[in-house]
């Protein structure tokens, strides 16, 4: 009889199961339950100094070459909508996440998981769509995967890409960076993405059609770099939008924000869509739009820069102390509140 | 946005604060009805701008936080069913029942979508033959006539594969029972708006009267809300109680008449228990014999269970404005929108969850 191997013990599991014992889909909405399970779980897990930076993508050393890594999944439905589909998507998405550590994006994989019964010209659509995002964007597809699941185990098909860049500056930014008195500007704006994608899935019809505005963002970010902005920081504002990137980082970098209702821009179709189903653009999900974190003195010129792409980019607000991790909104009546991090999905409400 | 904006100007809320502290010389308790007001209120900060005299209750009007634990408890019971495809409005998924809530329900395996539209559970009945549609009716009278219209048109359609579970609540009687409970505080109201676009405000003559009461119907956004608490104001100061119409944009005296028919043909006046408040007389609708067939609650024979509500929660102090969010010690500690304990910390609208969103911080609070 051979003797007994050695059992590895698994650590109690750190998200409390008890209130959870299954994963819901607001685990992965951006909100709270995510950063809980993110938080207790992925990084207790996995701490390690790079990882424990929490920044859109990994910056570390290979070969004495300062490199940024990255990956994300891409699981959107419908696969098209207006203003993009999961191809230029799954591309943009991990392109904007390297331009967040201000890294200029080389390389991507690209692995798909496809449903049974998908038609083969709707998976051309999808490669061809991410053939022409990759070459726009200046990256190659070095590498992949294919798996197909049964009918029904999938939404389509999923994509997952991982990215990598070439830092080639000296900043660090992240968001440990940030300091009290930068300037917080977003490049456009915001909740387009969330509410195209919600408009075309719910059968909303408006009348005009609300587009996404996935698009690239890392030639604004180099532009930014070559002009010598002191870039402290840089979130895009994907799930949560821009009131749970805004929350992040007042958490990872232990600071107070300050921002303006006011200054914060919305198209008036995506006010529109959100006022009808009580939803928060704040906290609607963007595929093209950054929050920068810039010291004052640089702020005005790296607007210039940010105009050159979207009339709509803007100053909205400062960092501060006092409050560390909090984030105020002034409201458009003038007075403060807090501005907090979704729970979880947000839910169209009753009345 | 047109007709958005105007009502969010900066420089008129102002203007309108000013005017309140004009004509304020006494201290005044008012309460705004709707969950949606109390929302605005506290997002807005509106009543930071008031006079210290000035005292906001926020009243009941929150149809998630004042839908009665048992009847979440049924709707978990009938969703966990394999032949149930269960439909209701988007927040009510998030609403803990005694053990779960219906988003913990789908997790694990249960058909429960969102609708908009009472009419779309209809539509997937009709697409749907093999699966029990059950739409989870809730609201005051202002989505009632939705869930009346659907319930008319699976009738006309002989659907025999839709139900409906209902908790719908009626507000004047509610406001009643908040002026005949001996705690009341309330000296005048801020009615909802949208109640009575449906319902006009015939109904609340008899109330102001009797009560001596000022009644505002008023609207929702800023300047709509500091309007309603200037005339509620002046009416006060004056000694007046009168019923008046801020909200005349929206609501006509005798309300969406087509509407209310549509309601009397399909529901009855019940009584029904409020979280948080208890059983009002009179304040709730139910299905009419004729269309029994539909009640979800017949149809699959779901028993109410009586269930405790934390010991810790306050809610009741709360919606009847004795005390505020804060000063209820679980706030924020064991009662938190991701695990709510009570009503009002249940949905968005709830003063619970609106004070725990945007103001939760001590220096905050103390600012009102």
């Amino acid at each position: 009889m051979s003797a007994h191997k050695p059992i590895e013990f698994l650590g109690a599991c750190p998200v409390p199961i008890s209130q959870y014992p299954h994963v819901l889909l607001a685990h992965g909405g951006g909100g709270k339950l995510m950063h809980q399970l993110i938080g207790k779980m992925f990084l207790a897990a996995f701490s390690n100094p790079v990882l424990d930076t929490q920044h859109d993508a990994a910056v570390a050393e290979l070969t004495g070459k300062k490199i940024a890594f990255t990956t994300d999944s891409y699981v959107v439905h419908p696969l098209f909508f207006p203003g993009g589909d999961i191809g230029s998507m799954a591309v943009h998405g991990t392109v904007n996440d390297l331009a967040m550590a201000g890294a200029r994006p080389v390389y991507l994989s690209s692995a798909f998981i496809i449903e049974e019964g998908l038609p083969m010209e709707t998976l051309w659509r999808i490669v061809c769509s991410m053939r022409a995002a990759a070459k726009k964007c200046g990256v190659q597809i070095i590498t992949g995967d294919t798996k197909v699941v049964d009918r029904g185990k999938g939404d389509g098909v999923f994509i997952n890409t991982a990215g990598v860049g070439i830092v080639e500056h000296e900043l660090k930014i992240a968001p440990q960076n940030v300091q009290p008195g930068d300037t917080i500007l977003v490049s456009g704006d915001v909740g387009r993405h969330g509410m195209a994608i919600m408009a075309v899935r719910e059968g909303l019809e408006f009348e005009s059609k609300i587009e996404s505005d996935s698009a690239p963002v890392y030639e604004i970010v180099l532009k930014l770099l070559k002009a010598g902005i002191e870039i402290h920081c840089l979130r895009d504002l994907t799930r949560g939008g821009l009131t749970s990137a805004l929350n992040e980082i007042a958490e990872a970098a232990n600071r107070t924000l300050l921002v303006e209702e006011k200054a914060i821009s919305v198209r008036e179709d995506v006010r529109a869509a959100c006022e009808i189903l009580g939803l928060d653009p704040f906290q609607t999900a963007c595929e093209g739009r950054f929050a920068a974190f810039i010291p004052e003195r640089d702020a005005e010129r790296a607007l210039k820069i940010l105009r050159i792409f979207s009339s709509d980019a803007g100053v909205i607000g400062k960092t501060t102390s006092g409050r560390e991790g909090t984030v105020f909104l002034k409201s458009s009546i003038g007075v403060r509140r807090i501005m907090d991090m979704p729970s979880g999905e947000q839910l169209p409400r009753i009345c | 946005m047109k007709f958005l904006d105007e009502y969010r100007d900066g420089e008129l809320a102002q203007q309108f604060a000013r005017e309140i502290h004009r004509v304020t010389t006494k201290p005044w308790t008012l309460m705004e009805i709707c969950g949606g007001q109390t929302h605005a209120i506290v997002k807005f900060g509106i009543d930071e701008l008031l006079p210290e005299e000035i005292t906001l209750i926020h009243g009941p009007g929150c149809p998630v936080c004042v839908t009665p634990l048992e009847m979440i408890d049924k709707a978990l019971e009938i969703a966990t069913r394999p032949d149930v495809i269960f439909t209701s409005f988007g927040d009510m998924l998030r609403v803990p029942g005694s053990a779960t809530d219906l988003l913990s329900v789908k997790a694990a395996g249960g058909d429960v979508r969102i609708v908009y539209s009472p009419l779309d559970a209809v539509k997937l009945a009709e697409q749907n033959q093999a699966k029990e549609i059950v739409f989870f009716g809730v609201g005051f009278e202002t989505t009632a006539p939705a869930t009346a219209l659907a319930v008319y048109q699976a009738a006309q359609k002989r659907l025999r594969n839709f139900s409906m579970l209902i908790s719908h609540v009626l507000v004047p009687p509610a406001m009643e029972a908040l002026l005949l409970s001996p705690n009341c505080r309330v000296q005048g109201f801020l009615a909802a708006g949208h109640v009575c676009a449906v319902m006009g405000f015939e109904e609340y003559f008899p109330l102001a009267k009797k009560y001596r009461v000022p009644i505002i119907v008023t609207g929702f956004e800023p300047l709509d809300i500091l309007q309603g608490v200037l005339m509620t104001v002046q009416q006060l100061e004056s000694g007046r109680a009168e019923v008046e119409n801020q909200y005349s944009r929206a609501v006509r005296r005798e309300g969406n008449q087509p509407a209310q028919e549509l309601l009397k043909k399909v529901f009855k006046v019940v009584p029904r228990k409020w979280r948080g408040v208890g059983e009002i007389p009179k304040s709730g609708l139910g299905l009419k014999d004729e269309f029994a067939a539909f009640d979800a609650e017949k149809k699959f024979g779901v028993v109410e269970n009586r269930v405790e509500e934390s010991a810790d929660c306050r809610s009741g102090l709360v919606l009847q404005g004795q005390i505020k969010p804060h000063e209820c010690p679980a706030f924020g500690v064991k009662c938190t929108p991701e695990h709510p304990l009570g009503a009002t910390m249940v949905s968005s609208e709830g003063a619970c969850a609106a004070y725990y969103r945007y103001r939760r911080l001590p220096d905050l609070i103390a600012a009102k």
